[in-house]
């Protein structure tokens, strides 16, 4: 590499960096909110749902439903939040196959943790569908409660 | 990067594709180390793999007659059919007929009838001298009103030589936490987790006319009468999420590996301690379960027994079979041949299994290393490693000139494997 070209790089690294950092000092925009919200939720998912449903969300043959373009994860959002607190029981068929593993309820996670996992599930595997508020998990877990 | 450099780099791209082509060609004509067939499958020196059936649905078990044909017994039905009857001739099976209006695993052939589970009953048929079914329509009930709650459902089946019947029972949950919170003692097993043993001749039986042969194991896919020993050899599924439940005691790794999947000889009343219990094959001892106390250094108590084999976590031994032919080589004579349906419980790691292993076996009894057999079935490395396999293995069986017979319950395919001496 000749020395222009490491000018060069260097340069971009500096104006990067400058900008991130200015990036740091702004009130969060709706993007970076989204953004961090789905940092987070990628760490619960790996934690908590990754070992079922799989790194890339496609879920277990028979077992574990996949996560990728059902009505389940892009439909409606309580309904979803439902599923989490308070696990689900029956079978569930997608695409004309059937997936008959219990999953237990998740409700010893906090309302922003489940509100995380399920934007970041609602933003990945080639999922688009709007994002899930810890308000919303608040919500259904008042109503849901028994 | 300058023209020279950039024609030198595509040079040795073509130079390596055109290797690796020629090798792909080489490796499948030739018969020296191990070989990737047709089929897909590696297997050891001599042996080879045809495909002889595909697309037949969710092959779960199978069986063979000394005719030449095989019944298979679908997951679910097919145009309404869940058996299906083919004739093998060489390396290609043709359909002959389909029957059964339900789905399942378990089939079995013995004294003259074919026996076929689904997830509640089994059922028979009466054979004729050619071991065809005489009245498809109408087989008779043996077993009725078994606890089917989805998980582990399936029941699969096996008979001895005295008259019995035995079905598997899978506990309808990994460890029973949500049935026994205060780990006062797990109230699934009077139901569900063993081995029931029922008369193989008499309608309609249920719980109160059967024997609960064996205690104490999670789910049984693979099982078969070791017919040296007179005695049933079983694999169980091991439970599933050691770190995911206590990541404190057990690291992602550990709970990749552990707990093992085990081969036990059963005899009746044994126990083999679930949920309380789980066999390290690290360790090579029963281990104290988390839910009870355990802290995966706690041993559990002796009265529960241990396995005769151990293989590595999550694998999912569907299928067992033991070697009685004469076409293999004589040290697969009376070993145990076992389907691994292949992990789903090992991810974030890549997951495993997927094979044929061998496991050799001396007075009935294992003894000395297992090995895998027959490897492929998932395709490629990444296909294996994610865990969309493209085949996975289930059933065993032997055909009569000593061949064994593999399926595939995902793309519904049946391997025949073969040996020919070198």
């Amino acid at each position: 590499m000749n020395i222009k070209i490491t000018g060069l790089f260097l340069a971009s690294f500096i104006l990067l960096f400058g900008a991130l950092h200015a990036q740091t000092k702004k009130q969060p925009t709706g993007q970076t909110t989204v953004r961090a919200s789905m940092a987070r939720g990628k760490i619960v998912y790996a934690n908590v749902c990754l070992p079922c449903h799989m790194a890339d969300g496609g879920g277990v043959q028979n077992m574990n439903p996949p996560l990728i373009n059902t009505t389940y994860i892009l439909g409606d959002k309580a309904a979803l939040i439902k599923i989490v607190l308070h696990g689900f029981n029956e079978d569930v068929e997608i695409n004309g196959k059937t997936y008959s593993n219990s999953m237990s309820a998740h409700d010893d996670l906090k309302d922003q943790q489940i509100a995380d996992v399920l934007t970041y599930v609602r933003h990945s595997f080639g999922n688009k569908a709007s994002t899930v508020k810890a308000a919303e998990v608040a919500k259904v877990r008042t109503v849901s409660k028994k | 990067m300058n023209k020279k450099i950039f024609f030198a780099l595509c040079l040795s791209v073509f130079a390596t594709g055109g290797l690796l082509s020629f090798k792909l060609i080489k490796s499948d004509n030739s018969f020296s180390g191990p070989q990737t067939v047709k089929s897909g499958l590696t297997l050891p020196d001599g042996f080879q793999a045809a495909i002889i059936a595909d697309n037949l649905g969710s092959a779960r078990h199978l069986v063979a007659t000394p005719q030449g044909d095989i019944y298979v017994h679908l997951a679910g039905t097919k145009n309404g059919k869940g058996i299906l009857m083919l004739h093998v001739d060489g390396d290609k099976a043709t359909l002959k007929s389909s029957f059964a209006n339900f789905g399942g695993t378990g089939i079995a052939i013995k004294n003259g009838y074919l026996y076929a589970s689904n997830n509640r009953e089994v059922y028979r048929y009466k054979l004729d001298d050619k071991n065809e079914v005489i009245n498809p329509d109408k087989p008779e009930r043996i077993v009725t009103g078994l606890i089917d709650r989805r998980t582990h459902a399936p029941k699969a089946i096996e008979l001895d030589n005295d008259g019995n019947l035995y079905v598997n029972i899978g506990a309808y949950s990994n460890i029973c936490s949500e049935f026994d919170p205060n780990k006062t003692g797990c109230p699934i097993l009077d139901s569900a987790a063993g081995i029931w043993q029922f008369k193989a001749d008499k309608p309609n039986q249920t719980y109160g006319d059967g024997v609960r042969y064996a205690a104490g194991l999670r789910n049984v896919v693979g099982l078969a009468w070791n017919q040296q020993d007179n005695q049933l050899f079983v694999m169980q599924h091991g439970r599933d999420e050691l770190h995911n439940l206590f990541p404190n005691l057990y690291t992602v790794h550990q709970s990749t590996e552990l707990p093992a999947e085990c081969m036990f000889a059963l005899k009746k009343g044994d126990n083999a301690g679930w949920p309380y219990v789980y066999y390290d094959w690290m360790q090579q001892k029963n281990m104290l379960g988390p839910e009870y106390g355990g802290d995966g250094k706690k041993p559990a108590d002796s009265k529960y027994i241990n396995p005769v084999a151990a293989y590595p976590g999550h694998y999912a031994p569907d299928g067992l079979l033991f070697y009685t032919g004469n076409q293999f080589p004589e040290k697969y004579k009376n070993g145990a041949f076992i389907a691994f349906h292949g992990s789903w419980n090992r991810a974030p790691e890549p997951q495993a299994g997927y094979c044929v292993v061998f496991q050799p076996f001396k007075d009935g009894k294992p003894d000395g290393k297992w090995e895998v057999f027959a490897d492929g079935f998932a395709g490629t490395e990444e296909q294996k490693a994610s865990g969309h396999a493209v085949h996975r293995p289930c059933g065993l069986a032997q055909g009569p000139d000593g061949s064994l017979y593999v399926t595939d319950d995902n793309q519904g395919t049946i391997y025949k494997i073969t040996y020919k001496k070198q």
